[in-house]
């Protein structure tokens, strides 16, 4: 199983990413931070009711950003894809109105925060439903295929719990025997809420479950943006050039609880989180791109500044929009009015 | 991609051979549609439906997938989120309940949760119903299970004519439908199909029989039989009307209540189990609508609420609703 890793300290292998890259991953990274803490603030304040952190996923989603291409690619993210969603194009106003419920959020206010559609964009619709996006992941690489596309790939991610599901083995397996122009991104941050990966599969790595689909596996240091970036770009191009599909697994960890309606002090020991803290993404990739020249602390100020800019005018807008109208509940069931008897 | 509206004659032919026809003709049509299931390519469907189509249109186009119910609706799914217009076959229509998930979870809400911003133009196909010695799972009825899901169409045509014009509406369709098709009538009813390319539209039911004394609503194999049924009455003076549902989801208010009105008398007929069945709903609907307009409790003739019919041949036949207890049915409905 191939691993990679980037080396730390001056020598940056920066895997043919330019600054401006670089610093782009960086200011997706503290913009998934400071968005993430923003939401957790908001429903500690009351404002608003529930909220999904992603806290150890920035270097992942980072990544797995810089290898999409926009306007070719189709992601279709699970629900802690803050990072990703951001990386591919949407903005911090359309994550707050989705958080505050607002009309204005694509999805009208119908969707818990983070489960994002943008078709524009190429982000694909999702529910709450573990795995339930995987087999149509595979179906619009399918499409691709059916039109001849090439150049175009679909990156589908999942966290490592979602690869005990059926759904998930049949989307892998299906798009193994068609040979279909998908990666398959598991973000295992080693907890599916309270059940550890233990308990979750024999295997010590996802990517282990790859050559039982006879498709290649590759697990990569996912607190490393430019790692994660390595494999992603690899196994992407790979499929958009008929190579087929592959899984990479990213290790990295979840540092806050499942959402704000778990307490994760009941089943995981402050010790080993603290532990695990010491590799905090953000941190880390401020240090390399300090270390390696390409910002100074002037710089990174001024990023944090912006971002948290960014954030504050994202909430102000979007609190201040309205609620859906109750009527707005009977709209686009189906193509044409909402009614089970027709007249 | 549109087809010529012109009428080029009519032809006789099976349910089978209506759904192979109006298939064929999709293919040809547009190049958006293609089929997927098990044994739909090489073996051309294990009631020979596509016999062929693998050679005339391809792999990419004629699928044969893994065996897998709930990634051959998913994969579906995404096919038409992106664009494509698949025709999804479930084998027999007792082997869907692993792709539960993906039509009431994920296909009925795709418009829904994206407030339109991703659509589910999917058709899945399905062989329901018994009759045929299917025992206990290649017999069972599925629509009592989806019709109550919003963002579903449920079709159910009994007929040659109506299956081309609803399958090509189910085609056209810009949300997910389920399109049944009674395998006992499969080779055993045939009609006129008129030529051309036709829709029929969804949430249209047809009185298949004009009478004057009670109202008989029913689809699928049973259709058959009502109308079967119907005509013997006719000889001992007793006038039913009988209306072919075609469309479970949404159902043709305006067709059941008018005839209502007219005889005053309801009889629904399902093979499916009774409690729950979509009888209930029908009813339901009429008691709220039409209760003064009743001369008779409303009277639902069903299969019965156990979980299969057997293989044992007594025990299919129990189960099985037969044309007999619909005459009795039907005459004491008119004496009442």
């Amino acid at each position: 199983m191939a691993k990679t890793s980037t080396a730390r300290g001056r020598e940056l292998d920066r895997a043919g990413l330019s600054d401006e890259q670089l610093v782009a991953m960086l200011r997706n990274m503290l913009l998934q931070r400071q968005l993430d803490n923003r939401g957790f603030q908001l429903n500690r304040q009351g404002k608003i009711p529930f909220a999904l952190g992603s806290e150890g996923h920035e270097a992942v989603q980072a990544g797995a950003a810089a290898a999409f291409v926009r306007g070719r690619d189709v992601l279709v993210p699970y629900y802690r894809d803050l990072g990703l969603a951001l990386g591919v194009g949407m903005s911090a106003l359309e994550i707050l109105s989705s958080m505050f419920a607002r009309a204005s959020d694509r999805s009208a206010g119908r969707q818990f925060p983070n489960h994002y559609t943008n078709h524009d964009l190429g982000v694909a619709s999702i529910s709450s439903i573990i795995a339930g996006h995987c087999t149509h992941a595979v179906g619009i690489a399918a499409a691709f295929k059916y039109r001849n596309e090439t150049g175009r790939a679909v990156l589908c991610t999942t966290g490592e719990g979602s690869t005990s599901q059926g759904e998930w083995h049949e989307s892998v397996n299906f798009a193994a025997v068609h040979a279909l122009p998908i990666v398959f991104l598991c973000e295992n941050n080693e907890w599916a809420i309270s059940t550890p990966q233990t308990m979750q599969m024999r295997v010590a790595n996802v990517a282990d479950k790859a050559p039982g689909y006879g498709i290649p596996g590759v697990v990569c240091d996912g607190f490393d943006p430019i790692a994660t970036y390595k494999a992603m770009h690899e196994a992407m191009e790979r499929a958009r050039t008929g190579g087929g599909p592959s899984i990479v697994e990213a290790k990295c960890y979840r540092f806050l609880s499942h959402s704000t309606d778990d307490d994760d002090r009941t089943y995981r020991s402050r010790e080993i989180i603290e532990e695990r803290r010491k590799l905090d993404p953000v941190p880390r990739f401020e240090q390399v791109l300090l270390e390696a020249g390409v910002v100074d602390a002037e710089r990174v100020k001024a990023l944090r500044a912006d971002v948290l800019r960014e954030t504050n005018e994202a909430t102000d807008t979007a609190e201040a929009q309205p609620y859906p109208t109750p009527e707005s509940l009977y709209e686009n069931v189906v193509d044409g009015p909402y009614e089970p008897w027709r007249a | 991609m549109t087809a010529t509206a012109q009428q080029t004659g009519s032809t006789v032919m099976t349910n089978v051979e209506a759904v192979r026809s109006t298939l064929h003709d999709a293919m040809v049509r547009d190049d958006r549609v293609l089929i997927m299931g098990e044994d739909v390519g090489a073996r051309g469907n294990v009631f020979l439906i596509t016999k062929g189509f693998l050679e005339e249109f391809g792999p990419q186009r004629v699928v044969d997938t893994p065996l897998a119910e709930a990634s051959i609706v998913g994969v579906a799914i995404g096919m038409a989120m992106e664009g494509l217009r698949p025709i999804a076959e479930i084998q027999f229509a007792d082997f869907i309940y692993p792709a539960f998930n993906q039509i009431v979870g994920e296909a009925a809400k795709t418009r829904y949760r994206s407030n339109g911003d991703y659509t589910c133009p999917l058709v899945i196909r399905t062989p329901y119903g018994g009759g045929v010695r299917g025992a206990l799972s290649h017999s069972v009825s599925i629509e009592a299970l989806f019709y109550h899901v919003p963002g579903l169409t449920i079709l159910a045509p009994s007929t040659p004519a109506d299956i081309k014009g609803l399958l090509n509406a189910a085609i056209e369709c810009p949300d997910p439908v389920l399109f049944l098709e009674h395998k006992k009538t499969y080779r055993s009813v045939k009609g006129d199909v008129p030529g051309g390319y036709y829709t029929i539209p969804i949430g249209k039911a047809d009185v298949k029989k004009a009478g004057t004394d009670v109202s008989v609503v029913s689809y699928g194999y049973n259709l058959h039989q009502a109308l079967d049924a119907a005509n013997r009455l006719e000889g001992e003076g007793v006038s039913v009307e009988v209306i072919d549902l075609r469309s479970i989801r949404p159902m043709d208010k305006t067709t059941i209540l008018e005839s209502v009105r007219k005889t005053r008398k309801l009889l629904i007929v399902h093979e499916d189990n009774k409690f729950g069945g979509i009888g209930a709903e029908i009813s339901a609907m009429v008691a709220e609508e039409a209760l003064f307009e009743l001369d008779a409790p409303i009277r639902r003739l069903c299969g019965p609420d156990v979980p299969a019919m057997g293989y044992a041949l007594p025990l299919e036949e129990e189960f099985m609703v037969s044309t007999d207890e619909m005459v009795d049915a039907m005459r004491e409905l008119a004496k009442f």
